[in-house]
C-alpha cells in the first residue's frame, strides 16, 4: 500500500466471517442456545440450592423460598429455568449421538435440530399443565 | 510428551515452558459426556418428582426426602449436576476469558461455589433424611 493513497475512506472489512456475515442457521443457532442454557442452568442452581436448604432449615424459611418462587419475579425465573432444562436435554442427547457419530449429514442434523426444538416445547408444555394440574 | 526417550524431539524451552498437550484434555471430555448420560435419567426423575410435590407442605416433602432412594437420587442429580455445571463453565471460560490469571480465578471460583454449594445440599438433604 503506497503512501500517496488519498481518496475515500473505505469502511472497515471484518477480518473473516462473522456475524455480520454469516445467516443463523439451525446449527450455529442451537449450538449456542445450548452453551447459554447450560450457563443459565448452572446459575440456576442456586435457586434450587435456596429451596433444599431452606427445607432442611425449617418451616419459616421454607416458607420464604415458597413465597418467592411463586411471585412475579420468581416464577418467571423458575420458567425460564425450566425451559433452558428441556431445552438443554433435548440438545444434549442430540451431542451424545453426535458424540457417538451418529447425525452428521446436514439433512439429518437439521430434522434433528427441529426435533430438540419441538421437544423442548412439548417438554415444556406438558411439564407446566402437569404442574398447574398439581398445584 | 515429557518422557527421557521423547525429550529430544522436543524443543528444550518449549517443554521448560509447559507448552504443548496438557494430557488431561480427553478426561475433561469424557467427564462431560459421562456425568451427561447419568443426568438423562435424574433428570426426568427430578422433573416428575418436582411436579408431584409443588404447593405440598413442608411436612410432605420432608417426607418424601426423607425415603432413602429419594434421598439417593437427589443427592445423585445435585452432585453430577453440579460436577457437569463447572465442567462445563471451565469450557465457556476456557473459549471466552483469555487472561491467564482471569480465566484461573473464574473457573476457581465457580468450582469452588459448585463444591460449596453441593456440600450445603447434600447435608440439607441428609439432614431432613436421617432422623434425630
Amino acid at each position: 500500500m503506497s503512501a500517496s493513497e488519498a481518496g475515500p475512506q473505505k469502511r472497515p472489512r471484518p477480518l473473516s466471517p462473522h456475524l455480520q456475515i454469516y445467516r443463523p442457521e439451525i446449527s450455529s443457532v442451537l449450538s449456542v442456545f445450548h452453551r447459554g442454557t447450560g450457563m443459565v442452568l448452572t446459575l440456576g442452581t442456586l435457586l434450587l440450592g435456596w429451596w433444599v436448604i431452606a427445607a432442611a432449615v425449617g418451616p419459616d424459611a421454607y416458607e420464604t423460598a415458597q413465597r418467592f418462587l411463586g411471585s412475579w419475579l420468581g416464577l418467571p425465573m423458575l420458567f425460564g429455568w425450566s425451559v433452558a432444562l428441556f431445552y438443554h436435554l433435548c440438545s444434549g442427547i442430540r451431542h451424545l449421538l453426535w458424540d457417538a457419530g451418529w447425525g452428521y449429514d446436514l439433512a439429518t442434523m437439521q430434522k434433528t435440530g427441529y426435533a430438540v426444538l419441538i421437544g423442548t416445547g412439548v417438554l415444556t408444555l406438558l411439564a407446566w399443565i402437569a404442574g398447574l394440574v398439581a398445584w | 510428551m515429557t518422557t527421557s526417550k521423547d525429550a529430544p524431539l522436543r524443543n528444550p524451552l518449549a517443554r521448560a515452558r509447559g507448552l504443548g498437550s496438557a494430557r488431561s484434555g480427553f478426561q475433561h471430555w469424557r467427564t462431560l459426556r459421562v456425568t451427561a448420560l447419568a443426568l438423562i435419567p435424574l433428570t426426568i426423575w427430578f422433573v416428575i418428582a418436582v411436579i408431584a410435590h409443588l404447593g405440598a407442605p413442608l411436612p410432605e416433602l420432608r417426607a418424601w426426602i426423607g425415603h432413602p432412594i429419594n434421598a439417593a437420587l437427589f443427592i445423585l442429580f445435585i452432585a453430577i449436576g453440579l460436577h457437569h455445571g463447572a465442567h462445563g463453565m471451565t469450557e465457556v471460560y476456557e473459549d471466552y476469558i483469555h487472561g491467564h490469571h482471569a480465566k484461573l480465578i473464574a473457573d476457581l471460583a465457580t468450582k469452588g461455589a459448585a463444591l460449596f454449594l453441593g456440600a450445603a445440599m447434600i447435608v440439607s438433604v441428609l439432614e431432613i433424611a436421617i432422623p434425630g
